[in-house]
């Protein structure tokens, strides 16, 4: 069965719009992408799409009571809320380095990504606030 | 209590002043001083904890910690000095430290109250948020109403969370990067509401922090009034015709305990006026030339401050060239030249800066020309600049968007046919 669906990319800030032929679900054909990462991004939209999140977590005893982290490179979009969830469980003593490794969050069985890595994205020092 | 004086001083620690002090001393500025009232560098980066930044500048998908990090470490390690924790609370003009000389009078707890003196300045004091005063929404005034950056300090720097359940006004992306935040963080987001019927901010944010998480955004749509006594209740909302009046019949009461605003951001420009800086009422920023000189000689401005940017790699490039200048300035006082010209919007064209050029600079490499239109047009189009009803330069747009800054390079090439040019328009044909 032929289809026509429409995206918009987020690997950029352009946003292009790009309309995708679809047979049987798969990709035929795709226009609309001002560069190639256009089309990688449809096709993983397809199969296994994939956002970065970034978030925050608790310090103790830092100078500010968060640091914020992200995932080190995308991740399964299914899962973003799921490990959102759990980073509310994190506590990080002070001080924090900058992509201080958080959590490190195991691929679920028989999921074609890798695991997730959770970094800091900036150090926190030990301070009297917090 | 005066200090020796500075040949640069920039005031504000954001990317457009890191990006303009880390720029002054490459040019040969010998000392260099940032301004920061916060007690962190970084402007509003450090609550920008999403990425998509540095995607240019660094080829890297950075947040906003991450991209400020950077530049704080390229800035230091340059020998820009910082200081943090002191507020400006006046400019003046100085006789002792040459032609465009200022006293900056500033505060903080550990130096008390401080004189600055500086052969040239570089504002950039970014900008701030339009309020609900600002917008008159009518009802009741209960806790529970924040834009969308205060929202966004309160969850990413404080660790509060200022609601469970709410609607955001705006789309703007501020409004959603927070529809997603929030989300994430436990809360319901019941609708985004958008006055104009189309999206302010940039469509890869619709994507990736409404469509997601299946918020609902109805376009064309405002809120008219807040319920509530001593917290947000709820809202009602309407829809609005092409004049922005409400449309009888189409209100909603959608329950909540939380309004979020995302509806404008304002060039912060007090000290600017306080420099006697002349400002452009389209922009709300400083009148610039290519250097990024405002209307006082030896005052330089860069960033939000002289316009709002969609993209900090933008605010960046922005950063460096008003540092170079004002650099310059400081060694060599102002440049000499003799022509002028005068630069804006046509029909469709909301507003450009720099407003003027000196067609002379065009030696020393190309001119950015940066406007935003008024209204979308999703399809083809043409950015010319022209001089009376020569075409200067024109360009293939595959579409234009107010939530999206174009820019324009006039180039060396260009400079034969600026010589009689009056002055210069931007426009759009199709």
């Amino acid at each position: 069965m032929v289809e026509q669906r429409s995206f918009i990319c987020v690997t950029c800030p352009v946003g292009c719009s790009i309309d995708a032929t679809l047979l049987d679900g798969r990709l035929l054909e795709a226009h609309g992408q001002a560069c190639k990462r256009g089309l990688d991004f449809v096709k993983e939209e397809l199969t296994a799409p994939k956002r970065v999140l970034t978030s925050t977590v608790q310090v103790r005893g830092g100078v500010l009571p968060l640091v914020p982290v992200r995932t080190r490179t995308p991740m399964s979009k299914g899962r973003l809320l799921e490990v959102a969830t759990l980073l509310r469980e994190i506590v990080l003593e002070a001080p924090v380095e900058e992509h201080q490794i958080v959590v490190r969050i195991p691929k679920k069985r028989g999921a074609t990504t890798e695991a997730i890595e959770i970094v800091t994205t900036r150090g926190m020092m030990r301070g009297t606030e917090g | 209590m005066k200090t020796t004086p500075w040949d640069v001083v920039v005031i504000g620690s954001g990317p457009a002043g890191l990006a303009a002090a880390w720029a002054a001393r490459q040019r040969g500025a010998a000392r260099v001083l940032v301004v920061e009232r916060n007690q962190e560098a970084g402007g509003i980066l450090p609550q920008c904890i999403h990425n998509g930044f540095g995607l240019r500048v660094f080829q890297s998908d950075l947040t906003g910690p991450e991209y400020a990090g950077r530049w704080e470490r390229h800035a230091r390690e340059a020998g820009v000095e910082l200081l943090l924790r002191t507020m400006v609370l006046d400019i003046s003009r100085s006789t002792t430290c040459g032609p465009g000389g200022h006293t900056v009078v500033a505060v903080s707890r550990q130096t008390g109250l401080v004189e600055l003196e500086a052969r040239a300045l570089v504002l950039a004091m970014g900008c701030r948020e339009r309020p609900r005063g600002a917008l008159s929404i009518p009802g009741t005034r209960p806790a529970g109403i924040y834009t969308a950056g205060t929202a966004q300090r309160l969850v990413n720097i404080e660790g509060f969370m200022p609601g469970n359940r709410f609607v955001i006004l705006g789309s703007g992306d501020i409004g959603m990067i927070m529809a997603r935040r929030l989300t994430l963080e436990g809360a319901r987001v019941v609708r985004m509401l958008e006055i104009l019927p189309f999206i302010s901010g940039l469509r890869r944010n619709l994507v990736q922090c409404v469509r997601d998480y299946d918020i609902p955004l109805s376009l064309s749509t405002t809120v008219t009034q807040v319920l509530g006594r001593d917290r947000v209740e709820g809202v009602i909302v309407s829809q609005v015709d092409n004049k922005w009046q409400p449309i009888d019949g189409t209100d909603q009461m959608l329950e909540c305990d939380a309004l979020l605003l995302s509806v404008g951001l304002i060039p912060e420009n007090e000290l600017s006026r306080m420099a006697q800086v002349a400002l452009d009422p389209l922009t709300g920023g400083p009148y610039v030339d290519e250097e990024l000189a405002t209307s006082v000689p030896g005052v330089y401005s860069a960033g939000n401050v002289v316009h709002v940017y969609d993209l900090v790699d933008d605010v960046t490039e922005n950063g460096l060239r008003a540092g170079r200048y004002a650099a310059r300035y400081a060694a060599h006082g102002a440049s000499a030249y003799r022509a002028r010209l005068s630069i804006a919007g046509d029909g469709s064209v909301h507003y450009v800066v720099p407003q003027h050029i000196h067609p002379e600079a065009l030696i020393d490499g190309p001119i950015s020309i940066e406007f935003r239109v008024r209204q979308p047009i999703e399809a083809p189009v043409r950015a010319q600049v022209m001089a009376g009803d020569n075409v200067v330069l024109s360009r293939r747009l595959r579409y234009v968007r107010p939530s999206e800054m174009v820019t324009l390079e006039l180039e060396p090439s260009h400079a034969a046919r600026l010589r009689d040019a009056q002055s210069l328009r931007v426009c759009i044909a199709q």
